[in-house]
């Protein structure tokens, strides 16, 4: 059953991707890039990585899709037909793509506890988290604890980001004349 | 029962993948994508339980507050044209640029 609906889910995410690659209304592409990310997290949801499973929602389906309507706002809606050839890069794709399906040869077993990755340090946070940090998640201990500077440092990043976002983002646009809506707003 | 639940939800996401590839409107595409996150919602809360998680139900509700965000966003870009302007303001934006919109 859980296969199925990983295959059904993998399936839509796959329609949706063609379709966004086809579409070239960028606003439909910025909604559909948005459906994207709602199934990713769904994916992630169905192989227990709920914590991922927040973050591409919260960042796929929420704030890039605000951001990138904040810049359609400010540039067109209507991405121009490329003038070159689709053949150069469907080549890369293939051969990008034939890369990495030769890399998941190498790739453990989805959840094989025997797996290098579970081998290396799991076993001692399994062990110890609730003698060192005294909290029953192993993950939260790992992020906030074990971790701690690490975590430190990605909050200083992703506070730094958010400065920026609020400088080009923020309210002293207000002064700059108003993109007229365009025609399909009406229909 | 769940799964029989769950195919059926996939059944409808797909539907609504369907109006938002061809929605000749772009509210259609506003409306699909909505519907697609409140299948999400739903189909997250239907796994829980199929797969004997129930407290699934946690993340289903993050997810709904997160499609409200988003869909109040494609909303007021339609109205104003611009994310950084709030309704209070609609008056001032109008004055300082002139009018230039019908």
């Amino acid at each position: 059953m859980e296969a199925w609906v990983d295959i059904s889910i993998l399936g839509l995410m796959a329609l949706t991707a063609i379709a966004i690659v086809m579409l070239r209304n960028l606003l439909a592409v910025v909604m559909l890039s948005g459906i994207y990310s709602l199934l990713a997290a769904s994916i992630f949801v169905v192989m227990d990585a709920v914590d991922v499973a927040f973050t591409e929602a919260a960042v796929g389906a929420g704030i890039s899709t605000m951001l990138f309507i904040g810049t359609l706002a400010l540039t067109t809606r209507i991405e121009k037909k490329p003038a070159h050839t689709p053949v150069l890069p469907l080549i890369v794709v293939i051969i990008t793509g034939a890369v990495l399906i030769f890399g998941t040869l190498d790739v453990a077993v989805y959840g094989d506890p025997l797996a290098p990755a579970m081998q290396d340090v799991a076993p001692y946070y399994l062990e110890n988290t609730k003698k060192h940090a005294g909290i029953p998640n192993v993950v939260t201990a790992v992020l906030a604890s074990y971790r701690g500077y690490d975590t430190l440092g990605e909050v200083v990043v992703i506070f730094t980001a958010g400065i920026g976002v609020i400088l080009l983002l923020g309210s002293w646009r207000r002064g700059l004349p108003k993109i007229a809506p365009h025609k399909d707003d009406k229909a | 029962m769940f799964a029989a639940a769950a195919v059926a939800i996939i059944v409808a996401m797909g539907l609504a993948l369907i109006r938002a590839f061809i929605g000749p409107t772009l509210y259609d595409r506003i409306l699909a994508v909505n519907m697609f996150g409140t299948k999400t919602v739903l189909i997250i809360a239907v796994l829980g339980f199929l797969m004997g998680r129930p407290d699934f139900l946690d993340i289903a509700l993050v997810y709904a507050l997160i499609n409200f965000i988003g869909v109040i966003a494609l909303l007021k870009y339609f109205k104003y044209g611009n994310l950084a302007i709030g309704p209070g303001e609609e008056n001032d934006t109008n004055g300082s640029t002139g009018g230039d919109k019908s």
